[in-house]
């Protein structure tokens, strides 16, 4: 293992000191220096990927605690903390990416005291503002353990209930509300993408890449930090997203139906590659790979399909944020390398973070009395890789 | 419905002194090679565009229902009742959520400053509330930019196109567009030839995002009713079971017993 660990430090150092000049040269440059980004196209991968994606990947979080405490199906309580380790840092990093994204960072407190309750944006600020308190609240209770404030730890256990339920309240209303901020240009974006079911759309594809991702951090714990997989568990998800998946799928076909949008669907354009990469990525893989009962009840082909479904919902959303837009806007965008390599230091901050908190709080293992240990090692990605960065 | 411009094309002779008018209301350089920018920029806040003798202005539409405002999540871009809608560069975070949101690709932001503003035509606000007309239109020497009531120049508009019906395309931009706009436009060539979108909705396009975010305040008690009544419910099923005896594997769940704090 020696020397891939160290192939993996040396990836971690080189993106840490890219991805600070690159925030060097943001911060001294301005957005003109530092994006491809135009008055023609404001929005490139900063919002395409690091906040539309980063909230969908940490959607893992209020799907597994919608599921363990309020549909009370204990079988998933050992993934539960490392799922809101994931939601809880995505979140934060989402927070960090806006920074950058954002022309005057400073001023991202505004909407506290200045509101416009007729803005999407409003409401996905202040649900994301919420939401990422109530993570921090759900998360405490493993910060509390480690340092043995166990009376405090009982005080965030008597609220947990009604926590959860905010939490999936504010998460069905921004993940969907994500979608909702492109309503506003039926004439800009292209059909393939434009809908009016764009809300529906994005929070049913949250859960499903929350399942995916689930599946994922599972899988790749197992390998990379010798954690036992829990077969069943990933199974049953697996299940889930099956269900999901084929919900999703019918929908997003009835509604290009109804839209006349169909016709589109083989005609040769930018847009139509774009698209059938997006389709076969999130539905007719997946699909056909689900539907498979050797793929469905095995580690390997479940690991397959999650990657698969993940990388899908990621190709979606830059194809609504970027892809559908490019057109109207008369060009084509690509991410200078400044906005690259912010990117990458944020994707691998969350793992580094993410390593970090497997290694010094009970993430895994549980030797609580306030809470029986149910848990069953799993990890994240980066998990094994990224432990050990800080040795 | 307040203040507006009619610009009518035909009357246009394309000696740009709007341009430079606006430039010097907004504080802005003008020179020669500015004059021959034939875009809005963020040093521009309109331009004459020119196609052989067929002349037309971009500018500021200055929507009725403007989707910049309502897209803005700290409310710097608002819609005044005298017309204009004015942007407050104390309040912006810089989000460009207002660019994106634009049906005519109006804002336009300063990428190359620390500091950036969204810049835009503000029909002259201050001179508008202060019962003056734009500095454009002050200085049309033509009057093919007019400043006065929104429904006079609609109707004047009008009058003009019926009396002249050849003389000009059928329709009166910013009439019916994303539900009308304080800015008129009259042509004899169509609109889309100088940039002007072709296909466009006449509902506002706040409508469009307001139809979902209004059900939210509805959504959130519904919600958690739901959530929490199923919540009773599934760990009801348990206290029943653990009551009548039954040995469940799942009864000893922790989880079952915080929610339930006596």
């Amino acid at each position: 293992m020696k020397p891939k660990l160290t192939f993996w430090k040396f990836v971690f150092v080189f993106i840490l000191a890219v991805g600070v000049y690159a925030t060097f040269v943001r911060f001294t440059r301005g957005l003109g220096g530092s994006t491809h980004l135009s008055d023609k196209f404001p929005w490139g991968i900063w919002i395409g990927f690091d906040v539309l994606c980063g909230v969908m990947l940490a959607a893992g979080g209020f799907t597994l605690t919608a599921a363990v405490h309020i549909l009370n199906i204990k079988r998933l309580q050992p993934i539960v903390r490392p799922t809101i380790l994931t939601a809880f840092l995505g979140y934060l990093l989402v927070c960090v990416a806006l920074m950058y994204d954002l022309g005057k960072p400073y001023n991202i407190w505004h909407p506290l005291i200045m509101r416009n309750p007729h803005s999407v944006m409003f409401e996905v600020a202040y649900c994301v503002m919420l939401y990422t308190t109530v993570l921090a609240l759900e998360f405490s209770p493993i910060v509390l353990e480690r340092f043995r404030l166990y009376r405090a730890v009982k005080v965030v256990r008597a609220a947990l209930i009604p926590l959860v339920i905010c939490g999936v309240i504010l998460s069905t209303l921004h993940q969907s509300s994500l979608g909702s901020l492109y309503l506003i240009m039926p004439e800009k974006l292209h059909p393939f993408w434009y809908s009016p079911l764009l809300p529906v759309f994005f929070f049913l594809s949250a859960i499903a890449v929350g399942l995916a991702m689930t599946i994922f951090e599972s899988s790749m714990s197992a390998k990379h930090f010798g954690q036992q997989l829990e077969l069943p568990i990933i199974q049953e998800l697996g299940r889930v997203l099956l269900i999901v998946l084929a919900i999703y799928g019918i929908l997003r076909f009835e509604d290009l139906l109804h839209r006349d949008a169909l016709k589109l669907m083989f005609r040769p354009a930018y847009e139509t590659y774009l698209f059938w990469v997006e389709i076969a990525l999130t539905l007719i893989l997946p699909l056909i790979l689900l539907l498979q009962k050797k793929v469905r009840t095995t580690a390997g082909g479940l690991y397959v399909t999650a990657v698969l479904v993940v990388l899908g919902f990621i190709t979606n959303r830059l194809n609504v944020s970027i892809t559908g837009l490019e057109s109207s806007a008369g060009l084509r965008y690509f991410p200078r390398w400044t906005e690259l390599a912010v990117t990458a230091l944020i994707i691998a901050s969350g793992f580094a973070l993410f390593g970090m908190a497997v290694r010094y709080l009970p993430i895994f293992h549980n030797h609580t009395a306030t809470e029986p240990t149910l848990e069953e090692p799993e990890a994240a990605v980066a998990a094994g890789v990224l432990s050990h960065v800080g040795d | 419905m307040g203040k507006a411009l009619l610009y009518d094309a035909t009357l246009c002779i394309g000696c740009k002194q709007c341009e430079a008018a606006c430039a010097e209301k907004n504080h802005l350089p003008y020179d020669d090679a500015i004059a021959a920018e034939d875009r809005q920029s963020e040093h521009k806040f309109t331009v004459v565009l020119a196609k052989g003798d067929k002349f037309m202005r971009r500018l500021c539409m200055n929507c009725s229902d403007p989707a910049c405002a309502s897209v803005c999540p700290v409310a710097a871009l608002r819609k005044t009742p005298e017309g204009p809608v004015i942007y407050e560069a104390s309040r912006c975070m810089g989000c460009r959520y207002c660019m994106i949101a634009c049906p005519f690709g109006v804002p336009k932001y300063e990428w190359n400053k620390l500091a950036p503003r969204v810049q835009k035509c503000t029909m002259c606000a201050d001179r508008v509330v202060a019962g003056q007309p734009t500095a454009c239109a002050a200085v049309c020497p033509t009057g093919a930019t007019k400043f006065g009531d929104h429904d006079e120049l609609l109707n004047e508009a009008r009058r003009r196109r019926n009396e002249n019906p050849d003389k000009y395309v059928d329709r009166i931009f910013g009439r019916f567009e994303v539900g009308g706009t304080s800015v008129l436009l009259l042509s004899s060539v169509p609109f889309e030839e100088f940039g002007y979108p072709s296909q466009i909705t006449q509902d506002p396009l706040p409508l469009f995002t307001y139809r979902v975010l209004s059900r939210i305040p509805d959504f959130v008690p519904l919600g958690s009713m739901v959530l929490g009544g199923v919540w009773w419910i599934t760990h009801r099923r348990e206290e029943v079971a653990a009551a009548e005896g039954a040995t469940s594997k799942t009864v000893s769940s922790p989880v079952a017993a915080v929610g339930r704090k006596k």
